[in-house]
């Protein structure tokens, strides 16, 4: 029976009545008295020298309160990279500045050259134009082939070339090569992760402001972890201590990862507040969207499967160039290293793997974690080689996965993980009740009827969600610790306020991070108010990424509220005159064991602030308790998907005609909510497949600057999904055994595509397509039928 | 400068705007009506929808100079007269039909005017009908489904939300 509140209920979302009233408060909504606007003058060009700026006719214009160029930023420091990749030789990675406006050289189309801050933001951007620019052109690199080559220009000259690390990881050689050796069959696969821009709707905004009396500086900021922007900003860029900087994110509309990272408008507006003395605000346009959002994917790989005779897998094997644009974003280097390499298991028993990363800088705008970051480049490979490899050996999709799945647990892998609980013979076996493959043969007959290619698409996944532990990312170059934090507040009368370093921008956490903790005591889901977004008022965070919220920021507030109910006990047993490892806490009431002796909960909380009958010699008066919570392993959602697609020969077109997706994501809050991440990852999968393309010209211009250009998924561009995730083994280290949703339906579905693409075409008498490069449109498609 | 008078949400308003301004611009900065979302620079996305006149208009492609006179409705103008939840705005909530909420506004009024001119639709028709209106949270399984509860129509049969 599906329960009505608490853990487990499909509870209607709170946060949902001020969205729908237009009431939300996201940073563009936020004016403060007197604030100026900055307009960027940003380069359009990829790579060039400059030469000099002349903001002298600038500065004349009308409203213009101040131009800033890179020279005002010289005092202070770049914009910090989170995580240090260590290469095959054991040497740290090539780390190049990142100044806040460019220093000497712009290095891609949109990067900042000045900044104009003028009383309104129309004057800001007529003042922009007439700032003069000489630029002296240098040669751009934008293919990373190219860039790689001996004697390419380089994107910093401060580098010895234009490669930022060449990573190693997993089986040594002599083990790799055994497998391969040893093979009966070797399926090789070359392929393009396309480069996407992670397009959350609200475009990023940053308030600036500076209290002159008291010398603080406040950032309002569209951040998915403003107490990261706080220690990045604060520590490494502008010098201002974290008690004098407050940063909030208040509603945000969307992330998807781009909006993790430390960027330099932040930095600007809070720099220029205090410099001006009144607030600085910065809207994106959409246009700077493209150019200036750290964008997604952009790995050239190279994959090698390794099978014995019956197709048990032997050996994986892969080269890839990734792109990390023209700076290092904030966590750029951990995407196609511990975020990709550590999955190339996937849920299979593969004895033997290596992963090989060039990581490599381009004049472009720079790449970092958009959903998934990493995992669906991993899954995409290894889902589209083995479905190559399954063809090759004629052998069915599902049964050649089913003969490599993993099926004992814990399981370590060569890639460095160890996956604590898993089913994957379960999420298959849930897949395919769902689907109807024995129909498949007579539905692809109907459409051959109508003269459509119709084609299934069966691929697992696996990801490393809930990150991480702080230790072991440390030893693997990352700079911060992984944990997060809650502070559960009891007031007086029984209400409770839980202050959350995770921030939620859509996921939901004001509904189901209050269900946790209403379920813990017993009470009303009403009770419980979650406050996050502000480092003001809530402790430490590191934040929304990862699919880590309810996995850590739901640990911590866990322990948290186990640490108020123990001190509600012994303050129940005073009132109680009982012992306090004799009281039980059910339904909101503290009872004596075996007894009908009890007290409410909200006499308890009204006792802890107004202690006239309480056990003042043992225990402090109030209740309000803080826990950080660091995970002892990562969590390991995983399922199976399915895609159904109908090709029109004649163009090329792709239809989706049914996509179900079985998901283990372990214990489940508000089955509502995991759906809807499941429903959204799909569709930016599917996007990815069939639409999206993140595409620069060979001098570095972006093709896809707007959505007249880049193809975001609408609504008639996708079907209705099945989602199910009745399959659950709970995470067996977290104390809610929950593994993330918000990724998986990203990560799993653009294989699905593709093998339902290159299916459709098989059946079809066209046996030369064995692959197509992402996206699938119908001019891909069709050139590719052509042979 | 000029002056420009017309009603929104019920409320006869005045405001002094550039030939420039945009509709958009004067219902967020002048009106403080930030219900009403800009998502794109490019009239695509549909984030800033509201109804001229009871039709759907991107608020971004008309000047306010130009609707003088005109009935404007936002997304403030939406709920009940006792403030509670419009049947279109119940049937989102009820359906998950929003994540992060900022393509919500746009979404919610292209709905209601899709409604008012068919009552009725089909998956398809609403599909087609949203065409215009961006949402990168929800994959529009669940608005497409609330679009279709909020014209009476039984979605159970849908797939899970």
């Amino acid at each position: 029976m599906p329960k009505d509140s608490g853990i487990g209920a499909a509870s209607k979302r709170r946060e949902d009545v001020r969205f729908l009233t237009g009431k939300g408060k996201y940073t563009d909504d936020i004016n403060l008295a007197g604030q100026a606007y900055v307009h960027f003058l940003r380069s359009d060009v990829a790579h060039a020298k400059i030469v000099s700026v002349d903001t002298s006719a600038a500065a004349a214009m009308p409203g213009v309160v101040r131009i800033f160029t890179g020279d005002d930023f010289s005092g202070v420091g770049g914009l910090p990279c989170g995580w240090q990749v260590t290469d095959r030789n054991g040497q740290p990675m090539q780390e190049p500045p990142h100044p806040v406006l460019a220093q000497g050289k712009v290095r891609h189309v949109g990067d900042p050259i000045a900044a104009v801050v003028a009383e309104s933001a129309a004057q800001a951007r007529t003042a922009a134009e007439a700032i003069e620019v000489t630029l002296d052109e240098l040669p751009p690199q934008i293919d990373m082939a190219a860039a790689l080559k001996d004697g390419a220009p380089k994107v910093h000259d401060e580098l010895t070339s234009n490669l930022c690390y060449d990573w190693v990881f997993g089986s040594d050689d002599a083990a790799i090569d055994a497998a391969f050796s040893g093979a009966a069959h070797v399926t090789t696969l070359d392929l393009v992760n396309q480069r996407l821009a992670p397009n959350a709707m609200e475009p990023r905004v940053a308030v600036g402001d500076y209290n002159d009396a008291a010398g603080d500086s406040t950032l309002y900021t569209t951040s998915q972890n403003p107490h990261v922007i706080r220690l990045l900003m604060g520590a490494f860029v502008l010098g201002i201590p974290e008690h004098k900087l407050r940063v909030v994110a208040p509603d945000v509309g969307g992330g998807f990862g781009s909006k993790i990272f430390h960027y330099a408008e932040e930095a600007f507006c809070t720099f220029a507040a205090k410099e001006l003395k009144r607030p600085v605000k910065w809207t994106a346009s959409r246009s700077e969207a493209f150019m200036t959002d750290a964008q997604g994917r952009d790995h050239v790989t190279k994959i090698e499967l390794a099978l014995d005779a019956d197709g048990k897998f032997l050996g994986v094997r892969t080269h890839t160039m990734a792109n990390m644009g023209a700076y290092l974003s904030t966590f750029a280097p951990s995407v196609p290293t511990y975020l990709h390499g550590t999955l190339m298991a996937g849920n299979y028993t593969t004895p033997a793997i290596q992963v090989n990363v060039k990581a490599v800088f381009t004049n472009t705008v720079a790449v970092d974690a958009y959903r998934g970051a990493g995992r669906p480049e991993a899954t995409y490979q290894l889902e589209r080689v083995i479905d190559k490899a399954a063809r090759e050996m004629g052998m069915d999709p599902v049964e050649i996965r089913r003969k490599n799945f993993i099926t004992s647990f814990p399981y370590a892998t060569p890639v460095a993980v160890e996956y604590d609980t898993g089913n994957y013979v379960a999420t298959m076996d849930k897949l395919l009740e769902m689907i109807d493959r024995e129909g498949f043969e007579a539905r692809r007959a109907e459409a051959a009827s109508r003269g459509k290619l119709r084609g299934l698409g069966i691929n697992c996944y696996i990801e490393a969600c809930g990150i991480a532990p702080s230790a072991l990312v440390g030893q693997l170059g990352a700079r911060a610790g992984l944990y997060e934090s809650a502070t559960v507040r009891v007031n007086a009368t029984g209400g409770l306020v839980v202050m959350t370093g995770s921030h939620s921008h859509g996921q939901g956490h004001e509904t189901s991070f209050a269900q946790v903790v209403a379920d813990m005591i017993g009470i009303d889901e009403n009770m419980v108010e979650i406050v996050h977004g502000d480092t003001a008022n809530t402790p430490m965070g590191m934040g929304t990424y990862g699919s880590r919220s309810l996995a850590v920021g739901g640990s911590a507030m866990v322990r948290a509220t186990e640490k108020i109910i123990a001190k509600a006990k012994k303050i129940a047993a005073h009132l109680l005159e009982a012992a306090d490892t004799d009281i039980e806490l059910k339904d909101g009431q503290f009872t004596v064991a075996g007894t009908d002796r009890s007290v409410a909960w909200g006499d308890v909380t009204l006792a802890a602030y107004v202690p006239h009958n309480y056990p003042i010699t043992e225990i402090e008066p109030g209740l309000e308790e803080t826990a950080f919570y660091d995970p002892n392993n990562f969590t390991y959602p995983a399922g199976a998907y399915a895609c159904e697609v109908e090709v029109d020969p004649d163009t090329g077109k792709v239809e989706i005609k049914g996509f179900a997706a079985a998901d283990d994501f372990g214990n489940i809050v508000n089955p509502m909510i995991v759906d809807g991440q499941v429903h959204g990852g799909i569709a930016q999968g599917i996007g990815q497949a069939l639409l999206e393309d993140c595409r620069y010209d060979e001098t570095g211009q972006i093709l896809t600057g707007s959505y007249m250009d880049y193809a975001m998924p609408r609504a008639d561009d996708l079907p209705f999904y099945q989602v199910d995730h009745s399959c659950q083994t709970p995470c067996t280290h977290n104390p809610l055994g929950v593994k993330g949703c918000g990724e998986a339906g990203a990560i799993g579905s653009p294989p699905a595509v593709v093998n339902a693409v290159v299916d459709a075409l098989q059946r079809g008498g066209m046996s030369h397509v064995t692959h197509i490069d992402m996206p699938l449109t119908p001019s891909r498609v069709w050139a590719a039928m052509q042979g | 400068m000029t002056q420009v008078t017309m009603t929104v949400n019920g409320k006869s308003v005045s405001g002094d705007v550039e030939g420039r301004t945009l509709l958009s611009d004067f219902l967020r900065k002048t009106l403080r009506l930030t219900g009403t979302h800009i998502g794109c620079d490019t009239s695509q996305c549909g984030a800033c929808v509201v109804h001229v006149n009871g039709r759907a208009v991107k608020s971004c492609t008309a000047f306010a100079l130009e609707l003088e006179g005109a009935e404007v409705r936002t997304i403030e103008g939406m709920a009940n007269a006792d403030g509670s939840l419009g049947t279109v705005q119940q049937a989102f909530q009820d359906h998950h039909g929003l994540q992060c909420g900022f393509c919500t506004p746009g979404m919610v009024m292209s709905a209601a005017a899709l409604l008012a001119d068919n009552p009725k639709p089909t998956e398809a028709e609403i599909r087609e009908y949203l065409e215009g209106n961006i949402c990168r949270c929800t994959g529009y399984h669940n608005i497409v489904k609330a679009v279709m509860a909020a014209s009476g129509q039984d979605v159970a049969a849908v797939a899970a939300e």
